[in-house]
């Protein structure tokens, strides 16, 4: 997929611009977050569900190697056979060789972020190999060449009217006097297609939620069931996860499944959890014949130990963006990657470097709610400030901010100075405003007051005040 | 205005237990106020005097760094904090009329002197005085109503620093509901970001402008005759762009209506 991160400020400009967007975006400032709060609100021992699923993953993140040799061999136990993939590249060649291997034309997929941030789809696809998506909203955004814009709710910028015409436009048997305006004749409609695919399928590609080190498990959470079908019924199944997503034991995932789905849909669990482990066994009745698990790296490794490893806790259920005023302005695409909202705008710099995604732990009021929502508690705006000090010292943060944070710095530091020299400004400034009691435009504050109005200073400083006050008393 | 006793023992104070009978505090006035709406300060100074404190306004004082901090300038931002530790020391209390400035040097400033163990010892205890005005008058002073008239309906905006940071929700509620006069009427996800967010307004303007137009169409909507936070760079936000709305709602600092000093022009106000 095409970055586009460097452009986030015109991204954001055309996502401002675009009315069904900002439509769609409405949906998500209410929906997600009143249901979140109610689920939360409804469990007493949340925060501490919070505190213990953070434990959880800092203890995994302490012993990532030896979770992961664990997990390997268990896996291996079963069956199955693991593959490490140091780089994206990497992923895409063993995935492709797996495929070359089955002979494989068609690979269904469940939802996974991670095979957008290793861009798979358009690899398979320029080696003659036909993915397709099954998650609904996964399946409406391949149908219109696009990404996911939210990690949970791929298609939320997308309304019903769009969805009904990119229908009707692929699936040409649809009887044109067929009523589509309903989601759920929408949602029917897409399952019959489906449903055809999955038999057609050879090989079935998912990512995972959680892999458990203790029996060698791959965990999907799923409202739509398309994940369980497609890890089943094609003869092989490939799991493609990073290498953060190991947990202990079967109990750990249980407690962090109980924040999961109450933080990013406010569900008590979602519909479908899914536990595989290994291939079909002569005793069940069906499951794939051949099972893999591509381990992804991914610059994952270097973020341990640094200032984000916090970010490797992160479980990817949305809530930071679904409470984001900036996600909410702009929509996803905007950030010009996979990862979107806060998560995205600390995730992303450590993953493609943040010379090229300096923009987004900066576009943020630090308002920290993001924080606030976090079922992990990650501290996502002290790390987006990581990043902005990251791009000062290598002098990556624009010039003219530079030149005038030092102004304002030389002076901030030198409090006589800057009395001195704040007094006479705001007499000064104090004196024009005046009658109004603001400005409409300013030399030098045009980001100010290009929408809202510059409110004057009332004059005398506080501090030249109240050394008149002490020395008339 | 009257006393009751604190609910919570005041965190840290030099006489070791319990808050000192007159206790002195260092009043942070912030950038904002020193520069745009010195009223503020004054105010401040009258509700913590009304309480019986001996307020004093150390003259080494700036800002409290964060432009400096959210830019990622960790250098000007420890000196910065440096002096501002320095110039607070021997006050039983700091006291910021801003969520956002209090919550930098109660929450942030330990954390910059994680190499410098004398300093951020120093940071520690400096920090363990800090709070933000409201809150300090509610919850260590035992403020629990004021003397003060406004007439009028007011809408309270939650700045997010004050609210996320230092918990600070009910405490102006609290207090504004003992003012003579005044009407409360809540505007819709007053916890939502107003956009302001410091250098965030300039840097991203188009964005900013999106927040704080949502922002005061929430405000519009209460019917509400003043906006009321605690927090000057929010308020000129909102205000500013109210205006350029063209709206006739006032906006002021919450401080400003519980000392009852409303004579002077609001926020981007003109004189009348
Ligand atoms: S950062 Fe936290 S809130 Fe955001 S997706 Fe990850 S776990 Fe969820």
């Amino acid at each position: 997929m095409q970055i586009t991160s460097p452009g986030f400020k015109e991204n954001a400009r055309t996502a401002l611009d675009d009315a069904p967007l900002q439509r769609a975006l409405g949906n998500v400032r209410k929906g997600f977050i009143e249901k979140r709060a109610k689920a939360s609100a409804a469990l007493p021992e949340f925060d501490l569900l919070r505190d213990n699923a953070r434990d959880i993953k800092d203890h995994v993140l302490a012993h990532l190697d030896l979770y992961l040799e664990a997990y390997a061999e268990k896996v291996e136990a079963a069956g199955g056979h693991v593959h490490w993939a140091e780089t994206a590249e990497d992923a895409r060649r063993i995935i492709l060789e797996i495929c070359r291997q089955k002979n494989a034309r068609t690979v269904t997929k469940g939802k996974s972020m991670i095979t957008e941030e290793i861009g798979l789809n358009d690899f398979l696809e320029e080696h003659a190999v036909a993915p397709v998506e099954t998650d609904l909203g996964e399946y409406i955004i391949q149908l219109r060449g696009e990404h996911p814009s939210h990690i949970i709710a791929p298609a939320v910028h997308v309304n019903k009217d769009q969805v009904e015409a990119d229908f009707r436009r692929v699936h040409t048997h649809l009887d044109p006097a067929r009523n589509l305006e309903e989601p759920t004749t929408l949602l029917s409609e897409a399952r019959a297609v489906l449903r055809e695919k999955y038999f057609e399928a050879d090989i079935g590609i998912t990512g995972a939620n959680f892999l458990i080190a203790e029996t060698g498990t791959s965990v999907i959470v799923t409202n739509e069931g398309n994940g369980d079908l497609t890890q089943n019924l094609p003869k092989t199944h490939v799991v493609v996860a990073s290498i953060e997503k190991i947990v202990p034991t079967l109990d750990d995932v249980s407690q962090i499944l109980r924040v999961l789905a109450r933080s990013a849909t406010g569900q008590d669990m979602s519909v479908y959890t899914t536990f595989s482990t290994g291939p079909k066994r002569d005793i069940d009745p069906d499951g794939p014949e051949d099972y893999h698990v591509v381990l992804l790296d991914n610059g994952r490794s270097s973020m341990l130990g640094s200032e984000f490893q916090d970010m490797l806790r992160c479980i990817r259920c949305g809530a930071c963006m679904n409470h984001c005023p900036v996600y909410h302005a702009v929509g996803g695409h905007a950030y010009g990657w996979v990862y979107p909202g806060p998560m995205g705008a600390v995730l992303t710099p450590s993953l493609m470097g943040v010379d090229k995604s300096g923009h987004l732990p900066n576009a943020s009021t630090f308002c920290g709610r993001c924080e606030s929502v976090c079922p992990m508690r990650i501290p996502l705006p002290k790390m987006m400030r990581h990043w902005r000090e990251r791009e000062f010292s290598r002098n990556l943060t624009p010039a003219t901010a530079r030149y005038g944070l030092g102004a304002w710095a030389f002076f901030a530091k030198r409090p006589a100075l800057y009395q001195a020299a704040t007094r006479l400004a705001m007499a000064v400034l104090g004196r024009l405003g005046r009658s109004k009691g603001r400005f409409s435009a300013m030399p030098l504050a045009g980001g100010w007051t290009k929408y809202r109005d510059l409110p004057a200073p009332e004059g005398e400083t506080f501090q030249a005040q109240w050394a008149k006050r002490r020395t008339a008393a | 205005m009257t006393s009751s006793a604190p609910q919570d023992p005041p965190l840290a104070d030099n006489q070791g237990g319990g808050a000192p009978s007159r206790p002195k505090v260092g009043l942070f006035v912030t950038c904002l106020v020193d520069l745009f709406r010195p009223s503020v300060g004054f105010a401040a100074v009258k509700l913590m005097e009304d309480a019986g404190c001996t307020v004093e306004v150390p003259a080494a004082q700036t800002c409290c760094g964060q432009p400096a901090f959210n830019s990622g300038d960790r250098d000007d931002t420890r000196a910065i904090a440096a002096s501002v530790i320095r110039a607070f020391e021997g006050y039983d209390y700091v006291v910021a009329p801003s969520g956002s400035c209090a919550g930098m040097l109660k929450k942030h400033y330990v954390e910059l002197f994680e190499d410098d163990p004398a300093m951020k010892q120093r940071a520690e205890a400096f920090s363990a005085r800090v709070f933000e005005l409201v809150s300090f008058l509610t919850d260590v002073l035992g403020v629990s109503s004021v003397d003060a008239r406004f007439e009028g309906t007011a809408t309270y905006h939650d700045s997010c620093s004050g609210l996320r940071e230092l918990g600070i929700q009910s405490q102006p509620r609290k207090l504004l509901a003992t003012v003579d006069g005044l009407k409360l009427s809540e505007m819709r996800d007053s916890d939502v970001c107003c956009g302001f967010g410091g250098t965030f307004c300039v840097k991203y303007p188009d964005i900013s402008n999106k927040i704080v137009g949502e922002k005061t169409r929430t405000i519009a909507e209460t019917g509400a005759d003043v906006l009321l936070a605690g927090d000057l760079g929010c308020l000129m936000n909102m205000a500013g762009k109210l205006k350029r709305e063209g709206t006739a709602i006032e906006v002021r600092h919450v401080a400003e209506v519980l000392a009852g000093m409303t004579d002077k022009p609001a926020i981007g106000g003109g004189r009348r």
